[in-house]
């Protein structure tokens, strides 16, 4: 029985997709069989971060309407082969989703699939919701910013009133927080929500704080998952959070500032 | 870190801007879970009243409360001193 991740924020541009690639990357690399789904309908995206767009060619809706069976939909990435990706259809609009048809597929994928990962589109309509409907976990991510924080409170409430788990009594989806583009010296300015205005406000179980960083831009323009670059603090940050999610204990990471040597602090580098 | 830096005193905070976020936050929260139909019954409650009253805008206040299972409606309307 596979566990499903909501990866969701209400909010756009705070990093979902980015989030999603990584996780499902980090479980994958470590020997779990991994499926991440787009249900950004019409806006499909997760197929460029994953950088396999050119091996797309049926999709998520041609799986519900019966044009193609899953197998012939899931694209096996070239880097893991325990990862496999889903793709949004670019043309059709968000109402091609239906209940019936997502709840079929990811029955379909539970029976061999470790975990399934579904990438939420922004803002609350069809896709979004029918992506946290059927999810035992939900990643919530924040960006450090007062529209983002509200925007995730938004999505708790349809956590908490809108799945499959709340209308049948069952026990809720487990909610984490995942504070992206985190800029410790913009907070110590006081430029930027801290970690603790943050939590204080949601109440959530910080799962991993990702820093502002290059390496994710880079990242994506390379179609490469930034999990991989294990020599970036982005790369690192989502490796924790895939380890603490499966249950190891690791210090947070990227919430100080960095301590700088003389030389750097006289010529202001970076 | 510039030289400069050491003199601006007038350091800014985001605790004050957390506060604000958390009020609205808990508002909207609480806001969340009430039945669609309470601005409604606001209005037309504010319209019979009126028939009679001379009140403003914000003579009613509405709250819904769930406690367990027991939902309260609380209405508090306020009437202007008689002169």
């Amino acid at each position: 029985m596979a566990r499903i991740i909501v990866v969701t924020s209400g909010k756009g541009g705070v990093g979902k997709t980015t989030t999603s690639a990584a996780i499902a990357m980090g479980l994958a690399k470590r020997g779990h069989k991994t499926a991440v789904i787009d249900f950004d309908v019409g806006l499909r995206n997760l197929d460029l971060i994953m950088g396999c767009e050119r091996r797309v060619v049926y999709d998520l809706v041609n799986v519900i309407n019966n044009e193609a069976t899953l197998n012939q939909a899931l694209i096996r990435d070239k880097r893991c082969d325990q990862l496999f990706i889903l793709p949004a259809s670019q043309t059709r609009d968000k109402d091609a989703l239906t209940t019936e048809g997502v709840g079929k597929i990811l029955e379909e994928l539970s029976k061999d699939f470790k975990y399934i990962v579904c990438d939420s589109p922004a803002g609350i309509e069809r896709g979004a919701t029918l992506a946290m409907y059927f999810a035992d976990d939900a990643f919530v991510v924040t960006n450090p910013e007062v529209s983002s924080v509200r925007d995730s409170d938004r999505m708790l409430g349809i956590l908490s009133s809108k799945s499959r788990r709340a209308e049948n009594g069952e026990e809720p989806i487990k909610e984490y927080l995942l504070l992206s583009r985190y800029s410790p010296d913009r907070v110590k300015l006081g430029e930027m929500l801290s970690v603790d205005d943050v939590q204080e406000i949601l109440s959530l179980h910080l799962l991993g704080v990702i820093p502002e960083s290059k390496s994710v831009l880079n990242a994506s323009n390379s179609g490469t998952p930034v999990i991989l670059d294990e020599q970036s603090d982005a790369g690192q940050a989502y490796a924790d959070i895939v380890a603490r999610y499966l249950g190891e204990t690791k210090p947070h990471r990227f919430i100080e500032e960095e301590k700088k040597g003389l030389l750097s602090k006289l010529f202001g580098s970076k | 870190m510039s030289l400069l830096d050491y003199f601006r005193s007038s350091k800014t905070n985001t605790a004050s801007l957390a506060k604000e976020l958390q009020i609205l936050v808990a508002h909207e929260r609480a806001s969340r879970n009430q039945p669609s139909y309470l601005p409604e019954l606001q209005q037309e409650l504010l319209a019979v009243i009126r028939k009679y009253v001379n009140v403003g805008q914000d003579a009613i206040t509405v709250n819904f409360e769930q406690d367990g299972n027991q939902e309260t409606l609380e209405l508090n309307i306020v009437l202007p001193d008689e002169r």
